[in-house]
């Protein structure tokens, strides 16, 4: 056995997640149209290639990565391009966004697509074809797979998989692993590959055996795995929310403390979800480009069942297949501790959608008001990051956002434990988002501010430099007449001070412009 | 619109005060039968004033009145403060007491959870400064005292001020066992002989020591249910044991046994429910543990060498003033910012 290691705090709620688990994962029927957001990962929008009218291909690039942190997206099926336009889609801010609208030709006819021998390639060949394949994190965050796999001159030993899905009601992930173990340990090692890692450890919460049993037995199925001396093991560590956070995870895997403000791979760990790295696989060993996900539709339904679902479907369509029962009122993209609140329900499943619940008053009943806080610290006892919410929450409510800064407010990971538990009823996390937002804007605008007045102080000392050179010009040619006069040369000195002055002052503007504010820039 | 996370833990702050004055239930019992049933009458005194002290003050606040009242906390305050004063003192004492505390103490400073001090213990220090003679009406334990009072002559003198014929004051009320081992010591008695008086008990004061086990229990309860955290109990208790126990064997004629101060005046009381409230007792664990051992110095300094009868409530109140430095000076490191920092494994 493994020895494994605590995290803080955490808590138990009532999982829910045996409604979905009856049955095995369904295909989701083809859809009468498809909306397909041009960005549905972290970092830039892709750029449309296809235009209004194109008939495109299964699998057919349609959207062009833009930028260091972006991936393409493609036609998850053949049919004609209808629109490219500002649709809705699932967003916190509500607002919406450029999409491609597809309607399907129903021939489902593929694209030309080449697998790949990924031994044959370097890692950098392999990132470049997961970026146009447009990989990214499946686990909710839908940051592009190929940065991640960027490491650098860093030194990665130990791959982690994560298939904790320590979240409620979600069983996408649980899924996929009990019935494409296989491909998912193929998968983790061609990822293994790409990092050169030692060892792939997978940590499943143990509340799956199922998952845990098919794992085991895939890795010891794989000869692939086996020639590397059993590299690959399964870690079924304790469920306890959030376990599967991605610091929460290597400390309990590894004992390691990923640092405040830093990546696991600066201490040598990277980590995947299950369902990117089944997609990965697909992506080299088959040449698909992520076209589908799995996503699990329960809550307040007849049938809660996980479908596998062409990005781009609307949601109401997939929760019409799972009959939605009549009093549900609102939905819920992700799980009931970290989702949001779908603006509407014909808003498209994107690769970020990882689960859809479908709510009512009765499910979720609307929290009571809240009471002030009494200082009871059942956050504090909860919370992983080891903050202190109630002086969080204190320094939301009077925004000293300062105060919050130096009391950690970036290292919340958001995840609700402490609104958990909370007997005050406090909305806890939303005062933290507030907050976040807040000091994001400030330095914005702080940002702004500076280089605004760097650049007048620039310019205000290059006018002022300009009329002391034309001045000291003036006094040496008028010296040099009158030393010519007296036949004695003397070498100017206060030019070369002068400039060396002007430059020093230019990089103390320029350093004290860059200088780190007390701001930590929040990692993905 | 409502945002994550959707769901929460069946508990609210009601519940918390709830169980909080369930756990007192243990002790007040043994009250009642040691002391007979005064004591129950001063709680539904100040139960019923600090409610209307709370509307009233929320109502000239402009809050929600109903929530507030339901939330127990005000009762709570109303209990403690009852405990603290002599079952037999006046009605208005009482009144007055619990008006100060909820009013003043919590409501002026912001109302739930803002208060800087423990309404109750304030209550309890501004009686004892204002009407010191009231304030030592303590009843004379069943068994002990010249005369006892039956329920009605209790009612009578609490409300009226009137007691049975040729019955004195002197007859049904006693000096606390503090204050009669204060005195005697004065007296030049040594601690051996005063204890064998028939008020004192095994551990403390004859009655009084148990209903200290009755709030001992309770403080358990509260301990199993994670209502509160051991820190402030075992620091107080731990502090008070190894001072008393440092003075008493250095001088074992003056210095009385450390069990004698747990288990007498408030000190489990205390321990377990008077430090123990959250909104005015620290938020770190580190600065519980420092709350509570300086709070166990001054009750341990104020008995023996302070003019009052206890030194729980100013020792309360005092370290109270400390909270907001105390809780600067312990932040514990956060998850990723730890000394041992930049990867080092520690124990699981």
């Amino acid at each position: 056995m493994r020895k494994l290691y605590r995290f803080h705090g955490g808590i138990h709620p009532p999982s829910n997640k045996m409604q979905s688990t009856r049955n095995g994962i369904a295909r989701a029927p083809l859809p009468a149209k498809l909306i397909v957001p041009l960005q549905q990962h972290a970092g830039e929008a892709a750029k449309p290639v296809v235009q209004a009218g194109d008939h495109v291909l299964k699998g057919q690039l349609i959207g062009m990565p833009d930028g260091f942190v972006s991936s393409a997206v493609h036609a998850p099926t053949s049919g004609t391009i209808a629109a490219i336009d500002l649709q809705l889609i699932a967003h916190p801010s509500g607002l919406p966004n450029l999409c491609a609208t597809l309607i399907p030709d129903g021939k489902d006819e593929w694209v030309e697509i080449k697998p790949v021998d990924y031994r044959s390639h370097s890692s950098d060949d392999l990132q470049q074809l997961l970026r146009m394949a447009g990989v990214v994190g499946l686990g909710g965050a839908a940051f592009p797979s190929d940065i991640k796999l960027r490491t650098g001159k860093q030194k990665i030993t130990t791959l982690i998989l994560n298939g904790a899905e320590c979240e409620p009601y979600i069983t996408c992930d649980d899924m996929l692993m009990r019935e494409r173990a296989a491909e998912i340990v193929q998968g983790a090692e061609i990822l293994r590959f790409m990092l050169d890692a030692t060892e792939v450890l997978i940590g499943v919460e143990d509340n799956k055996p199922e998952a845990i049993a098919a794992l085991q037995q895939a890795i010891s199925a794989d000869s692939a795995v086996l020639e590397q001396n059993r590299r690959h093991e399964v870690v079924a560590i304790p469920t306890i929310y959030p376990g599967g956070g991605a610091k929460q995870l290597i400390r309990v895997i590894t004992g390691l403390e990923v640092p405040s403000g830093k990546l696991p791979t600066d201490v040598g760990v990277q980590c995947f979800n299950v369902a990117t790295a089944w997609s990965v696989y697909r992506a080299l060993v088959y040449g698909e480009p992520l076209l589908s996900r799995v996503i699990t539709i329960t809550g307040n339904v007849r049938h809660a069942q996980n479908y596998e679902v062409l990005i781009g479907t609307p949601i109401d369509e997939l929760v019409a297949l799972s009959e939605a029962l009549p009093d549900t009122d609102h939905y819920i993209m992700g799980g009931p501790m970290m989702g949001m609140p779908l603006p509407a329900v014909h808003v498209p499943a994107v690769k970020a959608t990882n689960c859809i619940i479908a709510a009512s008053a009765k499910l979720f009943p609307p929290p009571p008001p809240a009471m002030p806080c009494i200082r009871c610290t059942r956050c504090v006892e909860v919370c992983p990051a080891e903050l202190q919410p109630q002086d969080l929450y204190w320094f939301a409510q009077s925004k000293e956002f300062g105060r919050a800064q130096v009391f950690s407010l970036f290292d919340c990971i958001e995840c609700g434990a402490c609104s958990y538990v909370c007997p005050s009823h406090i909305p806890l996390v939303q005062y933290y988002r507030f907050s976040k937002s807040e000091i994001r804007a400030r330095e914005h605008d702080k940002q702004l501010a500076d280089q605004a007045r760097e650049r007048h102080e620039f310019r205000e000392h290059r006018i002022e430099r300009e009329k002391r050179e034309k001045a000291d010009k003036l006094a040496a040619r008028e010296k040099a007449t009158q030393t010519a006069k007296l036949a004695s040369s003397q070498p100017s000195a206060t030019q070369p001070t002068e400039l060396e002055a002007s430059r020093a002052h230019i990089r103390e503007v320029a350093q004290s412009g860059t200088e780190p504010n007390a701001t930590e820039i929040d990692i993905p | 619109m409502i945002y994550s996370p959707f769901i929460s833990k069946p508990d609210s702050v009601a519940r918390i005060m709830l169980r909080v004055l369930l756990a007192l239930v243990p002790g007040i019992a043994l009250y009642v039968w040691y002391f007979g049933p005064a004591i129950l009458v001063s709680i539904t005194l100040a139960s019923l004033t600090a409610l209307g002290t709370e509307a009233l003050m929320l109502r000239l606040r402009d809050r929600p009145v109903a929530p507030f009242l339901r939330d127990n906390s005000a009762l709570l305050t109303a209990w403690l403060l009852a405990l603290s004063i002599p079952p037999l003192a006046p009605w208005w004492l009482v009144v007055v007491g619990t008006a100060f505390a909820i009013a003043i103490a919590k409501h002026l400073y912001g109302g739930l959870g803002n208060n800087l001090f423990n309404p109750a213990m304030v209550g309890y220090a501004v009686l004892i400064i204002s009407f010191p003679a009231q304030m030592t009406h303590w009843i004379a334990p069943h068994g002990l005292g010249q005369i006892e009072l039956g329920f009605f002559d209790q009612l009578e003198y609490i409300f009226l001020g009137v007691l049975p014929h040729q019955t004195t004051l002197d007859a049904v009320t006693m000096a606390t066992p503090l204050d009669t081992l204060k005195t005697h010591l004065h007296l030049g008695q040594p601690v051996r002989q005063i204890l064998d008086m028939p008020i004192y008990g095994r551990f403390g004061g004859h009655g009084g020591e148990m209903v200290a086990w009755g709030f001992l229990f309770g403080g358990l309860y509260l301990l199993a249910a994670r209502i509160i955290s051991w820190h402030i109990p075992v620091a107080y208790l731990g502090t008070l044991f190894v001072v008393a126990g440092i003075f008493h064997l250095v001088d074992q004629a003056h210095y009385v046994a450390p069990l004698f101060h747990w288990y007498s005046g408030a000190a489990i009381l205390g321990a377990f429910f008077i430090l123990t409230d959250p909104v005015s007792s620290p938020t770190t664990n580190k600065g519980r543990l420092i709350f509570a051992a300086g709070a166990a110095l001054l009750t341990y300094l104020i008995r023996v060498y302070g003019g009052f009868p206890d030194g729980v409530a100013f020792a309360t109140l005092l370290m109270n003033i400390c909270v907001p430095l105390i809780v600067l000076y312990t932040q514990p490191k956060v998850f990723g910012k730890k000394d041992s920092g930049f990867g080092k494994k520690d124990q699981p």
